[in-house]
């Protein structure tokens, strides 16, 4: 069996950062993601990230992803690319289906578990139909791959990503004919709200998708008002001209492997459902299993860089590679990135959520 | 489908353009692009019809996970098409329920 003295698993933001923080101070780190390029979601990022983050704002998600394969690439962290962990067991022992073919066996002195986070759903008539699809599909057909999803677009959820990727359709040359939200209220950043809009994008706020329509795919839309009690109210349907329709409905963790290694579960719905109780170091109710970004809860690719570091830091100082002064005044440096990120009304929300799975992991 | 000239990202670096047949038809896609996306830009939305009322499925994550846009690959079924890249040749056929994997001759 192999042996590694850390395993990230996930080679997005949260897994890179952890990766690079520990290499630094010279603990033998590879990383296993089950996609066959790295970066996670970061690469289909084209926009620029916010002020609030010192060390990445203004730079596109692209880069932040370019900057840390090269620092990860540098300091010879070994990233294996099609390498699914398909299972955890006891001892930090972990299975791993390497391209497709064969299991290597491998355990850890510590694992960094920053498997992300996958898309919601919501189910409405003609749901299954081909064109209703994720928007975080839609962001990856145009902005990876160069294609657009489709010519005219419902989209269905105003947070950021719902925001962000409409702006990002448009950029593509698709046309955005609605987004639509069943809250009162946009959710994502104004920000982002005023550049769709400066569009001419329409925005219809307590509005529900009542059904796509179709026989083979989707060739239209109805969406239909809700009330205060989220009900729809007869009579007040709208049809869309569209071929295809973006769910922008929010992000779960996905948090199978921290299941199944029995972690202690929270369930937070600020945070995207079910996440692990953590400490301030993000280590979990195991002890050597650590838990970074939308695994954690989710937030944002800023967020997900500074949870990774304090795990990397974290365990850089465990397994003796850090002296307790030095761990303590970098980890006071990202503890206080992180509360500037988690301020203003959501980000407070999601702290005080954070909050709670240290208590719970505490209590 | 093709975006030519992006904004931000300007154009997009693809390998060399191969053929390969859908349903028996000779299409043209780009190496190493996933294989959906060489089927989307040729106008194909339908990927497989479910086993039980034979609906008819597409792309949905576009990142490997959902599985509802897998077809049948150089005879394989259950392919995932949105991560599996396009290759010179590849016969790609639209699939009906689960599909059968073929005994070895």
């Amino acid at each position: 069996m192999k042996r590694y003295e850390m395993i990230s698993i996930g080679a997005g933001p949260a897994g890179l950062a952890g990766a690079i923080e520990a290499a630094k101070r010279g603990v033998q780190v590879v990383v296993f993601d089950e996609n066959d390029r790295p970066g996670g979601q970061l690469f289909k990022q084209i926009h620029k990230f916010f002020g609030s983050y010192e060390h990445f704002a203004r730079i596109r998600g692209f880069n932040i992803g370019k900057q840390l394969l090269e620092e990860a690439n540098r300091l010879g962290v070994e990233v294996f690319l099609n390498a699914v962990v398909i299972g955890v067991y006891e001892g930090l022992v972990l299975n791993v289906m390497m391209n497709n073919s064969i299991i290597e066996h491998v355990r850890a002195e510590k694992i960094l578990v920053a498997t992300g986070a996958s898309e919601n759903m919501i189910p409405f008539p003609g749901w299954t139909l081909p064109g209703v699809i994720g928007a975080g599909a839609a962001q990856t057909m145009a902005n990876i791959h160069g294609i657009r999803p489709g010519n005219k677009i419902l989209m269905v959820g105003s947070g950021n990503v719902g925001l962000v990727v409409s702006y990002q359709l448009l950029q593509a040359g698709c046309n955005v004919a609605a987004i639509i939200d069943a809250a009162p209220q946009i959710g994502g950043y104004g920000v982002h709200a005023a550049k769709v809009a400066r569009y001419g994008v329409p925005f219809y706020m307590s509005h529900t998708i009542k059904a796509a329509h179709g026989k083979q795919r989707v060739e239209g839309a109805t969406v239909i008002e809700v009330d205060k009690n989220w009900r729809p109210v007869p009579g007040t349907e709208k049809d869309f001209d569209v071929d295809t329709i973006c769910l922008a409905v929010g992000l779960n963790p996905m948090t199978q492997l921290l299941r199944m290694s029995k972690c202690k579960m929270v369930y937070e719905p600020v945070l995207g459902g079910y996440v692990p109780a953590h400490d301030i170091n993000q280590e979990t109710s195991i002890p050597g299993i650590y838990a970074a970004g939308d695994v954690s809860g989710i937030e944002e690719a800023s967020t997900a860089i500074i949870e990774g570091r304090i795990a990397g830091l974290s365990i850089a100082h465990s397994l003796g590679y850090m002296d307790t002064e030095d761990f303590l005044r970098e980890r006071e440096e990202q503890l206080r990135n992180l509360k500037g990120l988690r301020s203003g009304g959501h980000g407070e929300a999601r702290g005080s959520a954070k909050e709670h799975l240290i208590q719970a992991l505490e209590g | 489908m093709r975006i030519e000239e992006h904004p931000i990202l300007g154009k997009f670096e693809k390998g060399r353009k191969v053929k390969f047949t859908f349903d028996g038809k000779t299409l043209e896609g780009f190496e190493g692009e996933p294989i959906a996306v060489a089927l989307r830009s040729n106008g194909v939305m339908i990927h497989r019809y479910t086993s039980k009322r034979n609906e008819p499925r597409g792309v949905f994550c576009a990142i490997g996970r959902c599985t509802d846009c897998v077809m049948i690959v150089n005879g394989v079924p259950n392919v995932r098409t949105c991560i599996e890249p396009l290759k010179e040749g590849m016969v790609v056929e639209t699939q009906r329920g689960k599909g059968s994997i073929k005994e070895p001759e």
